[in-house]
């Protein structure tokens, strides 16, 4: 075999400081503890972070609503340049934010340099241009911003979530108290010297670190005009509970249990590559990843054995190496969730496989694992396990395929492989997920709408139909 | 398999029953497998492996015996300065060149590749095309490099393009059957796969992409498809049929993409030069230039490598 | 002939798939001299059951089909003045409320073109999102005409099936009669009356609901409990509007903007 020899992107090419504070009101100010985050592959300490106590919220609400004043009256064309600057600046360092994502969340450099940063920089870019055009979007001649908002982010894509968050709330005017998640701190930390290098006003944007009480704090301010919230659909019904009768706007968006499903003429490589790509991309911590696998019958087992030469072909290891395709799982306590559902398919009666794949000593890492004889009654196939594993499911027909398809309490996105255009036009009707891809899978765009039906949240992020959430 | 498909009048429903090649799925995992980052021992390994995989090529109208003579000493010994540069895999040249070439390379091991059936068009009476092949390989040649009648492909006309195949195959003797698909004017990567199927089940000895004369030669997505067809059919046939992409391949960094594609599609098995082959002129010194680069630890100039 | 008939009354009764049962409760109430069925829980698992059965074909309907089975609605309320004369409806608000579901009527085949959208995408994709009905709509409707048809017809419109708490159960089981009579497939509309505060928390309780419509509850302090309890399966909520109720405003698309989700189509491009 031809063995590539590591070919590791450095990491000297961005400065972590030993300690941070709380970014409020342009400044950056120390919370009521720290706590500490660690490279998920080494385990290594990278930093120390201040933890946001319910005072720290306060100061930070208070700032973002001192600043939503003079932000919200800005000019469109003002606000504009400001993110502008931003998406230039990001473009400029993504060469340092790539290899900060990767150590602090795990994820491989080959993603973080060619999926996330080019992703981030493209949705500062594209909602920059909305500023100014507003009263164009559809929702009314004069739509006005909601306030504060109040935004939790996820740890799978730190700075594209915070992207996700931060663009359309500045371009529609209002101001942001964003938290990201406590095992992801950093790359949102380094964001708030991109907002200081941009001269972004004081206040517009602030960063409270800290874990899930935090976030309650945040969610629960009663200042917040706008709650924002993108991580587990338990945690998004508490959010819901929490804000109801309060007037407050609130976006979900939420977990999911995708059905990918492969008909017998699909175009059988390009599918394989849409299933890897679809559960063991960024290490299947992707809400929307394709992890429950629809296979037609009469193409089961050739696809079975194509499936497993790919995966054979992955390459997991040190996230910063360049040729890296399966990175870190970001936390002790995510890899023992995955190792218990796992377990679980296992006792359940699923054959359980996995290629040969030596795991490092250090750090959190988890075999890419494909389940096979899986049935709708497996607990693989109804719970998300947010994690490189892949259940597979088989059907006979078109219609069986919608109906296990749409079996389940979420609805975020679903994969249809089929060369005929009928077929793929009718199957994309009938399935309820707020995102189908055909032929393709885990794409995105900041002019593409992205969320789910049913529990798999409400409210879209990107496109048009993203700024509704920020607008009254 | 391949007799009974052909008497059954099957050809069609065989090729167009194979599955499907989505472009833009193809093109994004050639381009993701070209960022594969090869640094250090495993390029220099790769940068051995690819010399020891060229089809030395002159395919010109201005080609003399002197040139050729030229290009077969150099196809012998690379890098004169270095005698730890492997060769390369053959020569490939026009029929009427066979000879002089032959005295050269005769028992170096070097093959000897030429172009026979009225390269680069095809457009000639079938005995024409026969004729052309018997003399080269009469002339020494141990490898035939054929093209395939693109219009009779385009046209549906299969078991036109099929016979043709078989026929030439079989005035090759002992040489080897290298069948050119010039995937360029086929349009489609479905046609790729399918012309793919056809050569080998009409008994191609390789598959090739490109004569090189038409404006798009080999490309990554291209051989890829090639390369799922040479493994998928020696998963239903077991037999083993080689690729060579012709054309526009010119730098190193160039090589060693075509070779991860190798790596990561079809595996160990393909990754000789008994399966694998560029069909290339200009690639060569680029290799010499980056093993130099390699073994002396500083960038070397074209005038320390011999034109040809 | 005596001078004075002896009159046919009408008993009011629930709408449940497409029939006008009784509760199966068996309880009734008195309004104005009426007896009224009082809806019960199980009454509202019913109505669910139904909305949920005929939701696939009322959204697979063609939108030119929807439209024109709601012009019939205001056709059919048209023939029906002197009937919602007697209830109280006055001449205004009925004639506000006929022009209502004819400007819905009309939106059947165009909210689709102004709510979705072809995103240009930085690659070789087709991308094109397009609203699709939230699924089965719990309404607790307002108590005015007006209002009730200015939370059914948006829902309807959009290809949502709806089981609404009515506010005032005559004029409400009228119009379920007209709408029974204006080729409404039976289960996109069922109606209970009764008393919205005893079945509405097991509406949005409901698993099997999509969406929960608070226009018509007054008390904030339920309206933030049935919120609360809508949250159990991540409705989408209506909340009761903060600017008050008037119904003769200019509706906008939010009625049924609210109501939709957006699907995006990815496809890749190429021969």
């Amino acid at each position: 075999m031809f063995e590539y020899a590591p070919a590791p992107e450095s990491r000297s090419v961005v400065e972590i400081a030993p300690s941070y504070g709380l970014f409020i009101d342009g400044e950056f100010t120390p919370g009521k503890d720290v706590f500490k985050t660690v490279n998920p592959a080494s385990e290594e300490v990278l930093a120390e972070v201040a933890e946001a106590g319910p005072e720290d919220v306060d100061r930070a609400v208070a700032a973002a609503r001192r600043a939503f004043g003079t932000w919200s009256a800005l000019p469109g064309p003002e606000r504009a340049r400001y993110l502008f600057r931003i998406a230039r600046i990001i473009q400029e360092r993504s060469r340092e934010l790539a290899v900060l994502e990767s150590l602090d969340n795990g994820k491989p450099i080959r993603e973080s340099r060619d999926v996330d940063l080019p992703l981030v920089a493209a949705h500062f870019f594209y909602h920059a241009g909305w500023a100014d055009k507003l009263e164009y979007a559809g929702f009314g001649p004069d739509p006005r911003p909601l306030g504060v908002a109040g935004q939790v982010i996820p740890w799978n894509f730190p700075l594209l979530m915070l992207a996700w968050k931060i663009a359309p709330a500045l371009a529609t005017g209002n101001t942001v108290v964003l938290k990201p998640a406590e095992t992801t701190p950093l790359s949102a930390l380094f964001f708030a010297d991109v907002c200081r290098q941009a001269d972004l006003p004081p206040g517009v944007v602030n960063i409270v670190t800290g874990a899930g009480d935090t976030g309650r704090h945040l969610v629960e301010h009663p200042d917040v005009n706008k709650v924002a919230f993108t991580g587990s659909t338990e945690v998004g019904r508490q959010i819901a509970r929490a804000v109801a009768g309060t007037g407050k706007k609130l976006s979900l968006e939420l977990g999911g249990k995708a059905a990918n499903i492969v008909f017998d003429d699909a175009p059988i490589d390009q599918a394989v590559e849409g299933i890897v790509n679809g559960i063991f991309f960024n290490q299947g911590h992707v809400c929307c990843a394709g992890s429950r696998l629809l296979v037609q019958e009469s193409v089961y087992e050739p696809l079975m054995e194509s499936l497993k030469r790919r995966m054979a072909t992955l390459r997991l290891g040190d996230p910063l190496d360049k040729n890296t395709d399966i990175g870190a799982i970001n936390s002790a306590a995510q890899l023992a969730r995955i190792r218990e559902l796992s377990d679980v398919g296992a006792a359940e009666g699923a054959e359980r496989w996995s290629p040969a794949c030596e795991l490092p000593e250090q750090g959190f890492w988890f075999a890419p694992t494909i389940f096979t004889g899986v049935t709708q009654a497996h607990r693989i196939a109804r719970e998300e396990i947010f994690g490189p594993v892949l259940s597979v499911l088989t059907f006979r027909t078109p219609d069986e395929a919608v109906e296990k398809a749409n079996n389940t309490p979420y609805g975020l996105s679903a994969g249809i492989w089929s060369d005929k255009g009928s077929r793929i036009l009718a199957v994309a009707d009938r399935l309820r997920a707020g995102v189908v891809w055909a032929n393709t899978f885990n794409k995105f765009d900041p002019t593409s709408p992205f969320g789910g039906y049913k529990e798999s949240g409400y409210g879209r992020e990107g496109g048009r139909h993203g700024l509704e959430a920020y607008l009254a | 398999m391949t007799a009974t498909l052909h008497q059954a009048g099957d050809l069609r429903s065989v090729l167009h029953g194979l599955p499907g090649v989505d472009k833009v799925g193809v093109e994004a995992r050639a381009a993701a497998l070209g960022t594969r980052s090869v640094k250090t021992t495993a390029k220099a390994a790769a940068i051995d492996l690819a010399i020891r995989m060229v089809d030395l090529t002159t395919l010109e109208g201005s080609d003399t015996p002197g040139k050729v003579r030229a290009l077969s000493a150099k196809a012998l010994r690379p890098d004169p300065a270095d005698p730890s540069c492997p060769p390369v895999a053959a020569i490939c040249v026009y029929p009427a060149m066979v000879p002089v070439a032959a005295e050269v390379l005769a028992g170096s091991g070097v093959h000897l590749a030429s172009v026979a059936t009225a390269f680069p068009s095809g457009q000639a009476p079938l005995a024409v095309k026969l004729a052309d092949t018997r003399d080269a390989v009469a002339g020494g040649a141990d490898e035939i490099d054929m093209v395939i009648s693109r219009g009779a492909f385009l046209a549906g006309r299969y078991d036109h393009v099929f016979d043709e195949i078989v026929a030439v195959k079989q005035a090759c003797g002992d040489a080897h059957l290298k069948v050119i698909l010039e995937t360029g004017e086929l349009g489609t990567y479905d046609n790729v796969r399918r012309a793919s199927w056809l050569a080998m089940l009409a008994g191609a000895d390789f598959i090739k992409t490109s004569t090189g004369k038409v404006p798009v030669a080999a490309t990554l997505p291209v051989t890829l498809v090639m390369l799922e067809a040479v493994r998928d059919f020696r998963a239903r046939t077991g037999r083993q049929v080689g690729v060579k992409p012709a054309g526009g391949i010119r730098t190193t960094k160039d090589a060693i993409k075509y070779l991860v594609l190798i790596n990561e599609t079809v595996g160990d098995d393909w990754l000789s030069p008994d399966w694998f082959r560029f069909g290339a002129s200009s690639l060569l010194n680029d290799l010499l230039m980056q093993r130099t680069k390699l073994t002396t630890g500083h960038y070397a100039g074209p005038d320390y490598f011999t034109l040809d | 002939m005596p001078e004075t008939r002896v009159s046919v009354r009408k008993t009011y009764k629930l709408y449940i798939g497409g029939s006008f049962p009784r509760s199966e409760s068996g309880r009734t109430y008195l309004v104005d001299g009426d007896n009224v069925a009082l809806a019960s829980r199980k009454d509202l698992r019913d109505a669910v059951v139904a909305a949920r059965k005929a939701q696939p074909g009322w959204a697979g309907a063609t939108a030119y089909n929807r439209g024109q089975v709601l012009y019939r609605v205001a056709e059919m309320l048209e023939a029906r003045r002197a009937e919602f004369g007697t209830l109280g409806v006055d001449a205004a608000e009925l004639d506000a409320v006929i022009d209502r579901w004819i400007w819905y009527a009309g939106w059947s085949d165009k909210i689709g073109q102004v709510y979705g959208a072809a995103n240009p995408v930085a690659g070789p994709y087709f991308n094109l999102s397009a609203p699709e009905p939230t699924g089965v709509v719990g309404v607790v409707a307002p108590a005015s005409f007006l209002g009730l048809t200015s939370v059914l017809a948006p829902a309807m419109v959009t290809g949502n099936t709806v089981v609404v708490l009515a506010g005032a159960p005559q004029v409400a089981v009228t119009l379920a009669e007209v709408l029974a009579t204006s080729d409404v497939p039976g289960g996109v509309v069922n109606l209970l009356t009764g008393r919205a505060a005893e079945t509405a928390p097991w509406l949005a309780a409901h698993d099997d609901v999509n969406a929960l419509d608070l226009t018509g509850v007054s008390d904030p302090q339920l309206a933030a409990e049935l919120e609360r309890a809508a949250a159990g399966n991540l409705k989408r909520v209506l909340r009761p509007p903060a600017d008050g109720n008037d119904f003769r405003r200019d509706p906008g698309l939010q009625p049924m903007t609210a109501l939709l989700e957006i699907k995006t189509v990815w496809h890749p491009k190429g021969f």
